[in-house]
C-alpha cells in the first residue's frame, strides 16, 4: 500500500474537515491533489502536527480534526500519544502513516522497521483506545470510515511503502498558509454562530 | 524557599484579567500554586504537556482556533521546546505567550539550574524574542496583558521572565 493511495481516499472526505500533516513527501501528496485553504502543512518542526491538531480540537469541539502523520515524526514526539490520551478530544482522528523510513531525508530506516518498533501498540500503551493498524488499503478505508463517523479520538496505524513523489514544491508562502488555514476557521466559526438559535458554547469538555 | 501563595494568586489574577481561556503547561515549583488554581477554573482550560515543545504545537493550535491561550513552563522547559519555537512559531508567524520560571539565576540556591538560568536571556536574545522581568506583584498583571497583546501584534513569541523576587516568599 502506497501513502499517496490512502491519501487519496481521504481526499474527498477532507473538505469539511481541520487538516493538519507534517512535511515532506505527506504535504506533497496532499498539495498535489488540490490545496484547499483547511490545509496547514507543517514544513518542519518535525513531531508537532498532533500537539496542533490537539490545539485545535480541544478549542473547535463542532469541527472534526485530522492529522496526517509519520513515523519519523511521532518518533520525535512520543510524548504526544499520552497528551493526546489524556486529553481523549473526540472530534480528531490521527493517521500515522508508517513507511519505516525517514524518506524526505535520504530514506534512512526509522525505529519501526521491520517492526522493531510498534506504534499502534505506544499508542493503545499510552492509554488511547481506538487504535487500528492497518497494511491494505481495503482496511485503511474501512478504518478512515469508522473513525470519521465515531466520536472519539481515534489513531490509525498504516503500514505503507517507503516511496514518495518525484517533486517537491508548492505555490504557497507558509505564512500565507497560516493565515489563510486560520480566516477559513474564523469563517466556520461565525457561519456556525449565524445558523445557531442558541449562544455559541462556552463549556468544555475536557478537564 | 517556598512558593509565594499571594504571589501565584496574582499571576493568575492577571492572567485571568488579561482575558485568557487556554493555558497549555508542564507543572514545576514556581508554577504549582498557580496551575492549581487554574485547575479550579471553570472559565480556563489547562492542558499539560509531557514536554514543553508540545506546548508550541497545542497553542499554534489555539491561535488558529481563536482561543486566548498563554504557556506556562519553566526556563529549562523553554530551551526543550526550541525547535517549535524557531520552526513552527518564528517560521509561520505564530504568536506565543509565554509565562516562563525563571530558576538558577540571582540567588539560586541550587547548582542543577544554574547553568539553564545563566544562559535563558542570550538564548531569547539570539532568537529575537521580545521578554520582560517579571519582578514586582503590582506590575505582573499589566506585563501580562502587554505581553498577550504584544504577541498578538507582532505575531511573534514574547517572553515574561517570572523571577524569584516575584515567585518566592520573602525571607
Amino acid at each position: 500500500m502506497k501513502r499517496n493511495e490512502c491519501i487519496g481516499m481521504l481526499y474527498p472526505e477532507l473538505d469539511d474537515k481541520v487538516v493538519v500533516t507534517i512535511m515532506g513527501a505527506c504535504a506533497q501528496e496532499l498539495y498535489d491533489l488540490g490545496h484547499r485553504d483547511n490545509f496547514f502543512y507543517l514544513q518542519h518542526a518535525m513531531g508537532l502536527a498532533s500537539s496542533i491538531g490537539l490545539g485545535l480540537a480541544l478549542h473547535l469541539p463542532h469541527e472534526k480534526v485530522v492529522v496526517l502523520d509519520g513515523d519519523g515524526s511521532v518518533l520525535m514526539n512520543l510524548g504526544t500519544l499520552a497528551t493526546l490520551a489524556r486529553y481523549r478530544p473526540r472530534n480528531l482522528v490521527h493517521f500515522i502513516f508508517d513507511n519505516g523510513s525517514l524518506l524526505s531525508t535520504g530514506g534512512f530506516d526509522s525505529h519501526t522497521t521491520s517492526g522493531i518498533t510498534d506504534l499502534a501498540a505506544i499508542a493503545r500503551g499510552a492509554g488511547i483506545e481506538q487504535v487500528a493498524a492497518v497494511d491494505s488499503v481495503m482496511a485503511f478505508g474501512e478504518a478512515a470510515i469508522e473513525a470519521f463517523a465515531r466520536n472519539d479520538l481515534s489513531v490509525i496505524v498504516a503500514k505503507v511503502a517507503a516511496v514518495g513523489p518525484n517533486h517537491y514544491g508548492m505555490d504557497l508562502q507558509l505564512s500565507e498558509n497560516a493565515f489563510r488555514f486560520k480566516r477559513w476557521i474564523a469563517g466556520r466559526k461565525s457561519a456556525e454562530v449565524k445558523s445557531s438559535s442558541v449562544p455559541a458554547v462556552t463549556t468544555r469538555e475536557f478537564p | 524557599m517556598s512558593v509565594s501563595y499571594e504571589n501565584s494568586k496574582v499571576v493568575f489574577q492577571g492572567i485571568k484579567d488579561a482575558g485568557i481561556t487556554s493555558l497549555s503547561a508542564l507543572p514545576e515549583t514556581w508554577l504549582g500554586l498557580l496551575l492549581q488554581q487554574a485547575e479550579k477554573d471553570p472559565d480556563v482550560s489547562l492542558i499539560q504537556v509531557a514536554k514543553e515543545e508540545e506546548a508550541i504545537g497545542v497553542a499554534a493550535g489555539a491561535y488558529f482556533a481563536g482561543e486566548r491561550h498563554i504557556l506556562l513552563m519553566q526556563n529549562h522547559g523553554f530551551l526543550a521546546a526550541m525547535n517549535g519555537i524557531v520552526s513552527l512559531a518564528l517560521l509561520y508567524g505564530i504568536p506565543l505567550c509565554m509565562l516562563i520560571a525563571l530558576r538558577g539565576h540571582w540567588g539560586e540556591p541550587y547548582p542543577w539550574h544554574t547553568r539553564g538560568g545563566i544562559v535563558t536571556e542570550g538564548v531569547l536574545r539570539a532568537l529575537n524574542i521580545p521578554f520582560e522581568y517579571a519582578r514586582d506583584p503590582k506590575e505582573v498583571g499589566r506585563q501580562i496583558r502587554e505581553a498577550y497583546t504584544f504577541s498578538q501584534s507582532a505575531l511573534s513569541p514574547v517572553a515574561l521572565l517570572l523571577t524569584r523576587d516575584l515567585m518566592e516568599e520573602a525571607l
